[in-house]
């Protein structure tokens, strides 16, 4: 049991945060150097009292499966087998071509079942809910793509499933709702505040606390309260263990830039886990930049956004002075959300990797620029990191490598897209 | 400890600050004490409150849309003080708007205000060990929930560092009326009992005199707080009185 009055952040210097820690809380004494649910400063577990017996049961049910080795090879197999993985790195020749610098490695996870990484974590979180004995799982989702995941896990394993996505995502994400609801899932609309992913969670964690002695709450980022940034990232790491086996196979060498979009983190974090160690390894997170920096119209935390309190963790967030949380916007449902996971935080802080924002029309280009040369369409959300490699390949050596993870295909978004790209 | 819990049970009724606005609120709050509540939990409205049911949060939304902010919610507890010297004010609050303000500074500023303690709904014991000593540094209660689900474990944790009294949650779920309180409230109190000598408010779905009395049989504080804001979505211009009327009738059934 952890109370309230062990531990000490002032022992923990290997953070600069921006400001000094906020005083009201330290982490829980388990091991000195770095406590789980801490990310430096950032994480831990601020949710009602009537949440904090699940997350220690989800956390014991985690810590137990992540050593139990018939665990790991259930869920290699469907992730094999029913994902399927391992997804390729493909080198994008025309592309490199067209942007005259670096050489440019598309990492797969479009080619996942389902159509996005998503179905990493759903399915480990699927296998714990077994183990758990739980029967009703719920979800929230913004592009709809995890959505679209847990719905399908729960298909496999025989779950109730109900997932809750913002009316306004589920204008913009229609094919998407069809799916879930074809899966046997149930949607249900949430009308409050923005009306996007934000609002879904807090729907989400209200259904939650009601019901939380029967359902699993399956979020979907490195998001929330421990132990979900730290089990989240831990079953999308697989993306970078490929990455850098596969990189190292076909280049003899590491990258010398990995590019991944960044909502709540979870496909970037997935793919820089593994390359944390290799300092020389530039890990660069895209946040959406929306249509302008004025606060409300982007979800760009890093640019925006201060440290706070949202949803269960302690991260950037996009507020106002009094501290109430800001609307936000991007042409990408998956990336518009006022806070981020709580490691990049702390991976901002100490400099480990770089964020940066691409703009919803620099996206929208990116996705044609994609599609026509390469005849790969991504999503809306990966295809803010296809922007930002348009920017910074050509401006790199010929010799140099750089690896950009397609986190998700864009057939979701072909109706965006016709509504705002201009075909000549 | 400025809580008196004398009859049983003693009324804590719940306001959303700044529904309709803040010259409202303190008429209800003033109404509320005027007809017997013994202590006032000040909500400071917030953009995601999600351990809200719709009725909290359509008056958060309310709030929030001309600003309020806590500041101003600390400058109504001060009117209301000045007012009443013997009732409890307790801010409610979630811990983001409280954090942006800075918590040594919330302590303080809450203290001068004459407030007496502060429930911060998504703030566990885990993380408040900065949170308690501001608090104590500034004489403010530490108000903490406990749950159905809270082991045995938790709740002797929740007791020790609790001061003021203990909110003890009916029901797994969010706030708002049901038809019938479930059986988890009495057992949870039991529990708690053990633990604790502190007074015992139960909150979480109470909104009928029936209710309201059903609580004083096992505890000594009843939480009264979607039933009140919902009256006062409900009577716009007569929300003082309505809330007053209100508060007589839960009183009443009280011998």
């Amino acid at each position: 049991m952890a109370t309230a009055t062990t531990g000490s952040l002032k022992s923990r210097k290997n953070v600069g945060a921006p400001g000094s820690r906020p005083s009201f809380g330290r982490a829980p004494r388990r091991s000195a150097a770095n406590p789980p649910g801490r990310f430096g400063v950032y994480g831990g577990r601020y949710v009602p009292e009537t949440l904090m017996a699940a997350l220690d049961e989800l956390e014991r049910a985690y810590e137990k499966a992540k050593r139990d080795r018939k665990f790991q090879q259930r869920l290699d197999l469907l992730l094999k087998t029913y994902a399927g993985r391992p997804t390729p790195l493909f080198f994008a020749r025309r592309l490199t071509a067209e942007l005259g610098g670096a050489r440019i490695y598309l990492k797969r996870e479009d080619l996942l079942h389902t159509g996005a990484h998503k179905i990493n974590n759903c399915l480990g979180q699927g296998l714990l809910v077994e183990r758990m004995g739980k029967h009703r799982v719920i979800a929230e989702t913004g592009a709809g793509q995890h959505g679209v995941a847990t719905a399908t896990v729960c298909a496999l394993l025989g779950f109730e499933c109900v997932v809750y996505m913002g009316t306004q995502d589920m204008r913009r994400q229609e094919l998407n709702v069809f799916r879930m609801r074809l899966l046997g899932a149930e949607v249900r609309g949430v009308s409050s505040g923005s009306c996007t992913l934000k609002d879904a969670i807090n729907e989400a964690m209200r259904d939650w606390v009601t019901n939380v002695r029967t359902t699993h709450y399956l979020l979907g980022s490195v998001l929330g309260a421990h132990p979900y940034p730290t089990m989240v990232r831990d079953f999308h790491r697989v993306i970078g263990r490929e990455a850098r086996a596969q990189i190292l196979k076909v280049e003899g060498r590491l990258p010398k830039t990995i590019i991944a979009c960044v909502g709540g983190g979870s496909n970037s974090i997935g793919i820089f886990y593994d390359f944390l160690k290799d300092k020389r390894v530039q890990l660069i997170g895209v946040e959406a930049g929306g249509r302008g920096s004025a606060l409300g119209e982007h979800a760009a935390r890093f640019r925006g956004g201060s440290p706070g309190v949202l949803q269960g963790t302690y991260s950037y967030v996009l507020q106002d002075a009094a501290g109430q949380i800001a609307l936000t916007h991007s042409v990408s449902a998956g990336l518009d959300y006022p806070s981020i996971g709580p490691e990049h935080a702390m991976l901002k802080d100490t400099g480990r990797a770089e964020y940066v924002p691409a703009s919803d029309t620099e996206a929208l280009e990116a996705t044609v620029l994609l599609a026509r040369t390469e005849g790969i369409i991504p999503a809306l959300e990966s295809a803010h990191a296809v922007a930002e490699v348009i920017k910074r390949a050509p401006k790199m050596k010929k010799s140099e490598v750089v690896i950009v993870n397609i986190s998700g295909r864009g057939d979701k978004d072909v109706g965006i897209l016709r509504e705002n790209v201009r075909l000549d | 400890m400025p809580f008196h819990f004398e009859n049983e049970p003693a009324l804590v009724a719940y306001v959303t600050c700044g529904d309709p606005d803040l010259a409202t609120t303190r008429e209800v709050i003033l109404a509320a004490i005027d007809a017997g509540a013994s202590v006032i939990e000040l909500g400071v409205p917030f953009s995601d409150p999600l351990a809200d049911g719709p009725v909290i949060q359509r008056a958060s939304e309310r709030a929030l849309k001309h600003g309020t902010s806590l500041q101003q919610v600390l400058t109504l507890a001060a009117e209301v003080r000045e007012h009443s010297q013997s009732v409890g004010l307790v801010i409610f609050s979630y811990l983001n708007p409280i954090q942006r303000m800075g918590l040594a500074k919330f302590c303080k500023v809450a203290r001068l205000a004459g407030i007496d303690g502060a429930l911060i709904t998504d703030l566990p014991i885990e993380e408040s060990a900065g949170y308690l000593s501001e608090a104590r540094k500034n004489d403010l209660a530490t108000i903490f929930l406990a749950a159905p689900t809270s082991t045995d474990q938790r709740l002797k944790s929740i007791a020790q560092i609790s001061t003021g009294f203990i909110y003890a949650i009916s029901r797994t779920g969010v706030t708002g009326a049901r038809q019938q309180m479930t059986g988890d409230a009495p057992a949870l109190v039991k529990r708690i009992r053990r633990f604790s000598k502190l007074p015992i408010a139960v909150g979480f779905g109470i909104s009928t005199p029936e209710q309201f009395a059903a609580v004083g049989k096992f505890a000594e504080g009843a939480v009264v707080g979607s039933a009140i804001v919902q009256l006062i979505e409900q009577n716009p211009g007569r929300e003082a009185a309505t809330v007053g009327e209100f508060v007589r009738q839960l009183l009443a059934v009280r011998c």
